[in-house]
């Protein structure tokens, strides 16, 4: 089967996850008790250890954000933005992207980073204080986070232009909040991508609060209907689902890469934890609407399903429980034994490729100062 | 050959996309209809619509999406259409193409153009002079040249250094004509004295070159000597040359079209008064626009520092005490 959109002509595997309709409901291919509501494994094209890395990931990134989170309360950490619940868009969607493919995070795309490889005990440093970036963005194709909320979305626009105008086939996916879908930067951004035929994937992570504001304050229409406005399609998938989240983004980023021009997936999901550590939920949400949530966790549900298909049992389970200690236990030490690095250098040492010799005096003065107290 | 400070721009965009393959022009109207003020004339024509191309008018993502172009291997220099419209740019300039090297160790070689300054007679936004703003982040480069000359071998410079840089062109002084020549390069963070004088070093950058060597030229007739300096570079400052015309002068006057509050002669004047307390005859002065909003263009004759406000600061630095 295949569907139609705008002319263009979808691959199988967008069959999973249509294009929306006004009336369509949130796609999934799963219903929250575990079971698939639409077999699209063939047209997914995985096999039965892809099934279970996807689960392998998803306790493994959990375990190194709650433990990022203990870190945070014992002050190890300045500050921590958790991202329970968001578990099958981080590794749903990094997984249907080739390793080549830029990946342009915001602020609380952990669970991403470690599935491009970067350290997590590197990542961390950057939340202890000791640096702005804690990762070379060239070797995991990884960009540094943007804290200022949608500023990344047109850097990734711009890194496809690129790529356009090379001739390659990489596509470019930036990843934000339904808080940024309010920002010039993300309607800037989305019209020339439109206008330029870029190859860019949207990844809307609406988790239904920005910090304390819930959607229905961000925004009163759709954000996966937006898309139309801008020339491209765009849809609304279950971002709890990861087999839902890794179909759209691989159909999204394999016709970006061969012409299609961009796309826009609003996965939508729960921001189970607070904002980030210094934040308190409990003043503006409700507990049952938690509670509620958390019946469609993610991870459980798919545990259930994998179960349910006899692709994991105790055994693997068990496994994958102790490698996710372990990973998170080499986190938390490596964090401790991070040395900070020398003040001028870190200060002063990557603000200009070529800096003035006025720079280079007032580095040396406070370096001077250094030696003195 | 002579040329036009704007054909001065105009061969050294063209230039530059000659000698790096990598080098994108974009922005509002820089396409067919070559700029508002024909600065990238007949330039998509040359190098075609995937080197020099018209955005949507949208400043923060065409600054945005040069962040984005750079990462990519990109050498972009994007155009702001005029000083007033670049707010909306301001955002990722300070947040990201000022910082995004500190935070990631990869420099993005942008050259940011933006027509400033006033005295032509234009409707509100299109005559201001935020040079404060962007020179006052670390991070950035920030040039204005005075003359066809060195509005080239700045900009070349500029597009060449792989740290990002705004480049403010005078609009009030595009059409003034001069030497170029394209085998001078003029260095980032480098002043120039614009005429040798011995009483009184007045500095000025941008549009306010030419008024200071008109006040220049005026206070001879009184037997009063100028040094006029042209700063070229506001990030980095060459307090060097500033200096060694003040040791010699004891007297400084600074002057921008800018309003004097926390302008960039607020800078300089500090930085004077540090490093040569003891030598100065007088208070450093700033001459400048005046504390307000660019009033309507009947007005700015009343805004602008002129040769008389200058001439009227060296009256004051000469005879104080």
């Amino acid at each position: 089967m295949s569907l139609r959109y705008a002319g263009i002509r979808l691959s199988l595997v967008a069959d999973v996850v249509q294009v929306m309709r006004a009336e369509d409901p949130v796609r999934r291919l799963f219903s929250p008790d575990g079971t698939l509501t639409d077999d699209a494994r063939g047209s997914l094209g995985l096999d039965r250890d892809a099934l279970r890395d996807f689960y392998r990931k998803m306790v493994v990134i959990r375990r190194a954000d709650a433990e990022a989170l203990n870190l945070q309360r014992q002050g190890q950490l300045g500050l921590w933005g958790q991202f329970l619940g968001q578990e099958a868009v981080h590794v749903g969607a990094t997984l249907a992207l080739r390793q080549s493919d830029w990946i342009f995070p915001s602020y609380r795309e952990f669970g991403m980073a470690m599935c491009r490889g970067v350290d997590p005990a590197e990542m961390l440093t950057l939340f202890r204080g000791l640096t702005h970036g804690a990762w070379d963005p060239r070797r995991y194709h990884f960009a540094p986070l943007a804290i200022p909320v949608a500023t990344q979305i047109p850097h990734a626009v711009g890194f496809a232009m690129g790529c356009r105008f090379k001739k390659t086939d990489e596509a470019v996916l930036v990843t934000f909040g339904d808080g940024a879908t309010s920002e010039g930067d993300w309607h800037e951004a989305m019209n020339f991508a439109g206008v330029f035929k870029a190859p860019v994937v949207f990844l809307c992570q609406n988790n239904y609060w920005a910090i304390s504001v819930p959607l229905s304050r961000q925004t009163a229409g759709s954000i996966a209907e937006r898309a139309q406005g801008y020339g491209f399609p765009g849809i609304r998938i279950d971002g709890n689902d990861i087999l839902s989240v890794y179909a759209a983004t691989r159909a999204a980023a394999e016709r970006a890469r061969h012409g299609g021009g961009p796309y826009l997936i609003e996965a939508v999901t729960y921001r189970m934890g607070a904002h980030t550590s210094s934040d308190d939920p409990t003043r503006y949400r409700l507990a049952s609407e938690v509670e509620a949530w958390s019946q469609k966790d993610p991870v459980a549900r798919y545990r259930t399903w994998l179960s349910a298909q006899g692709l994991l049992d105790e055994a693997f389970d068990r496994g994958v429980r102790e490698e996710a200690e372990r990973i998170a236990s080499e986190m938390r030490d490596k964090l401790a034994q991070a040395v900070m690095p020398p003040a001028g250098e870190a200060v002063y040492g990557h603000v200009y490729q070529h800096p003035s010799a006025q720079f280079l005096r007032e580095r040396e003065e406070f370096e001077a100062s250094l030696d003195q107290s | 050959m002579e040329a036009t400070m704007a054909k001065a721009i105009n061969i050294g965009l063209r230039d530059a996309l000659l000698a790096d393959p990598e080098t994108l022009i974009f922005g509002e109207d820089v396409g067919a209809l070559g700029g508002v003020f024909r600065i990238t004339d007949g330039l998509q024509k040359e190098f075609g619509e995937e080197r020099v191309f018209d955005t949507p008018l949208a400043e923060s993502a065409i600054i945005g999406i040069a962040v984005g172009l750079a990462l990519r291997g990109f050498r972009p220099v994007p155009e702001i259409q005029f000083d007033g419209f670049i707010y909306p740019a301001f955002e990722q300039i300070v947040s990201h193409v000022a910082k995004y090297r500190n935070r990631s160790g990869i420099a993005l070689p942008i050259t940011i153009r933006v027509p400033f300054g006033g005295n032509i007679g234009a409707i509100e936004h299109h005559s201001e002079s935020p040079e404060a703003y962007f020179a006052h982040t670390a991070g950035l480069k920030v040039v204005a040249p005075s003359t066809p000359g060195d509005a080239y071998g700045l900009l070349r410079e500029a597009i060449a250094d792989d740290d990002p840089v705004v480049f403010f062109e005078p609009k009030a002084r595009y059409y003034l004509k001069d030497e170029v020549d394209q085998s001078l390069r003029v260095p980032i963070g480098k002043a120039c004295v614009r005429r040798e004088g011995t009483g009184v070093t007045v500095i000025g950058y941008g549009p306010t070159v030419l008024t200071a060597l008109h006040a220049a030229e005026a206070a001879s007739k009184d037997g009063d000597s100028l040094e006029v300096i042209d700063l070229r570079s506001l990030s980095p400052l060459d307090i060097d040359t500033v200096m060694a015309s003040v040791v010699k002068t004891h007297r400084a006057i600074v002057v921008h079209e800018a309003p004097v509050f926390c302008g960039f002669g607020a800078e300089v004047a500090a930085r004077i008064s540090h490093d040569a307390f003891d030598l100065l005859e007088a208070p450093v002065q700033r001459v400048g626009g005046l504390n307000v909003p660019y009033p309507p263009s009947r007005f700015e004759k009343l805004f602008l520092p002129d040769v008389d406000r200058i001439l009227e600061a060296v009256d004051l630095v000469t005879t104080y005490g």
